[in-house]
């Protein structure tokens, strides 16, 4: 019988009237003598079609969702709505010419991509780089750190319901993508680095920008932990989902966050060291459960730390050039190559011919964002890669969100998605 | 050299291949009917310990003549040492490795990413099916060398095969228990699914 009732007012005064002579409230089905009976639903799935266009899939995922009542039976993703084919374009591209399109994979963190890019086809090439480019290039991987980090935690809460960190974050973010304006030109496709060096110094007043920035951003995360880290409605929903153990996390190659929530202490930063890392002091954050609030808990530390290594790197900012001193590699300044015959001779060689690098093969993996970004470059002894690999982290990640989320309720499917933290742009390539 | 090399000839003998330092990563090429017991070797050994992948993928060189490569790249976390794996196959000859997932549930996406790019085929994979490209794309496999960076058909063709496409054909093995595309689904993948690989098959066949 079904139990649905309506206010229902009667024509005729005196029925539907209780004792105090307020009407009262009368069954929906009064009228009929028998209900049909519901029928059992019991034992049947209903397959749900999640995306390609949806806002909690973070982008063109398609993850179809096998249902038993309410709870995920099966999720099954399917990625590739994005795919550009970046791998195949860097194959006919000289190094500096594929700089740009590692922009377009992760596009929230697009610095530090350039960066690791860069550095492979460096170790490929044997160069090493100035000390002012090696702390320029901190402060772009950990600027790129905090605002990856906080488009997660954004678009996160915003997913499970709570509007306000959406604001904040997104407003840390803004200042920081005014920093990257100034620097590069550009807010997102930012392209700052070339294989040994940069593309451009920073500008006046940068520093000053950057350690207000500093100086201010903890207030803002410290804002973001008193309403969400003991809000009943966030650690209702995050705490004991998704959990994945240690052992789990190694089996399924995760990395970053990911793998530090689930208690593995691994980071490409302290482990394997690069950009003087080791000489920079900072914590590595670890979780003990692998569910999604440690995850958050592991994101929110890490931004933390970012901000202790972009101080201490502001505060180490030595003079000198941002280039390697190699003419065969760094394009002359263009005053130089329309007055200078020599100067104008490896422009052009650069420019048509591109910069040979050695037969042989280099990857570097860099702790980005989202875990450990590898670019392998094969070379076979011209100025185009024969094969340019990325390793993307949040494709690897997102290979576990089947083993993550079934069992649970399909609401927190959508958590233990966001938890992943993916940009389809790097999932999909 | 790296002791793992040693460690690796001492085993298995003939199975190991040339070994290489190459800018500090150390390259061991292997057998490819022996990769799953050297993996497997690699991966739960004592003092190897080589127990989280990073990465697989392929390499096909511009120069015709040399093999097309299956690389893996192993990582000791608790040593922090890195080993990479090679697979030398014959670019005429089957394209057919042992699949690792068995070893490592990781392995699963990045060995489809390597099917569906290079058409390299990995023997007991539990889900073998392209993921980057469609289920139902026709011009082959885009990294090779031989597949020109445009695509094979023409733009107009692209469009009208995609004009022409059904959607419910780009149902997964899986969800075709519950999809009614079998029909429309290529050939290979309705060979796949008569193979009971997964999913059951509609009776109307």
């Amino acid at each position: 019988m079904s139990k649905r009732t309506i206010d229902f007012e009667l024509a005729t005064s005196g029925a539907g009237l209780d004792p105090r002579g307020a009407s009262s409230r009368i069954p929906l089905t009064a009228g009929a003598d028998v209900a049909p009976e519901e029928p059992d639903f019991g034992g049947e799935h209903l397959l749900i079609n999640l995306g390609p266009q949806h806002p909690a899939t973070h982008g063109v995922l398609r993850l179809v969702v096998e249902l038993d009542g309410e709870t995920v039976v099966r999720v099954i993703p399917h990625v590739g709505y994005l795919h550009s084919g970046f791998e195949k374009l860097g194959e006919y591209r000289h190094y500096n010419q594929i700089i740009p399109l590692t922009d377009r994979t992760d596009y929230l963190s697009p610095m530090a991509n350039n960066v690791g890019m860069a550095m492979a086809a460096e170790k490929l090439m044997g160069i090493a780089i100035t000390p002012r480019c090696t702390v320029l290039r901190v402060i772009a991987c950990e600027m790129s750190r905090i605002i990856s980090h906080m488009v997660w935690l954004g678009t996160t809460s915003i997913d499970l319901g709570a509007f306000t960190p959406f604001l904040w974050a997104f407003q840390e973010r803004e200042r920081i993508y005014n920093l990257q304006e100034m620097w590069t030109g550009a807010r997102l496709t930012t392209s700052v680095t070339r294989v040994g060096g940069l593309m451009a110094d920073v500008p006046d007043g940068f520093v000053e920008g950057l350690r207000h920035f500093v100086d201010t951003y903890p207030n803002t995360l410290n804002e973001i932990d008193r309403v969400l880290t003991r809000n009943a409605v966030w650690v209702g929903r995050t705490q004991g989902l998704g959990v994945l153990t240690a052992d789990e996390a190694i089996n399924y190659s995760l990395s970053g966050p990911m793998l530090r929530a689930s208690g593995v202490p691994w980071d490409m930063r302290k482990d394997r060291p690069y950009l003087d890392y080791e000489t920079y002091e900072f914590e590595v954050p670890v979780g003990s459960h692998g569910d999604v609030y440690d995850r958050y808990l592991v994101r929110l530390e890490e931004c933390h730390q970012s901000n202790r290594i972009l101080r201490q790197a502001l505060d180490r900012l030595p003079d000198g050039p941002i280039n390697v001193d190699d003419p065969r590699l760094i394009l002359p300044p263009k005053s130089r190559a329309m007055s200078d015959m020599e100067a104008m001779i490896f422009h052009f060689k650069q420019v048509m011919e591109g910069v040979k690098a050695p037969v042989g093969e280099a990857y570097v993996g860099i702790e980005n964002p989202k875990g450990e970004l590898g670019n392998y470059f094969v070379s076979d002894g011209t100025a185009k890669p024969v094969r340019w690999r990325i390793r993307p982290p949040s494709f690897i990640n997102l290979a576990a969100i089947s083993k993550m989320a079934e069992g649970h309720l399909l609401s927190d499917l959508i958590a233990i998605n966001a938890s992943v933290d993916i940009v389809m742009g790097e999932v999909d390539r | 050299m790296n002791p793992s090399v040693d460690a690796l000839r001492a085993t298995f003998g003939s199975a190991i291949g040339r070994a290489q330092e190459v800018r500090g990563d150390t390259i061991v090429t292997v057998e490819p009917s022996r990769l799953l017991e050297v993996m497997r070797w690699l991966r739960d050994t004592p003092g190897e310990r080589h127990e989280y992948l990073v990465d697989v993928t392929a390499v096909e060189y511009r120069d015709r003549e040399r093999p097309l490569e299956v690389v893996y790249f192993l990582r000791s976390l608790e040593r922090r040492a890195d080993l990479r794996v090679k697979l030398e196959l014959d670019p005429r000859g089957e394209l057919t490795v042992d699949s690792v997932t068995p070893l490592w549930a990781g392995a699963n996406w990045l060995e489809r990413e390597v099917y569906d790019m290079f058409g390299i085929v990995f023997a007991g994979h539990p889900d073998l099916r392209r993921i980057l490209m469609w289920e139902t794309y026709a011009e082959g496999y885009p990294l090779r060398k031989d597949f020109p960076l445009r695509g094979r058909f023409s733009r107009a063709e692209q469009v009208r095969q995609a004009l022409n496409a059904n959607p419910e054909a780009h149902y997964s093995i899986e969800e075709l228990s519950i999809a009614e595309a079998y029909d429309e689904l290529p050939a290979e993948m309705r060979e796949r699914l008569r193979r009971g690989q997964r999913g059951n098959i509609p009776e109307s066949e």
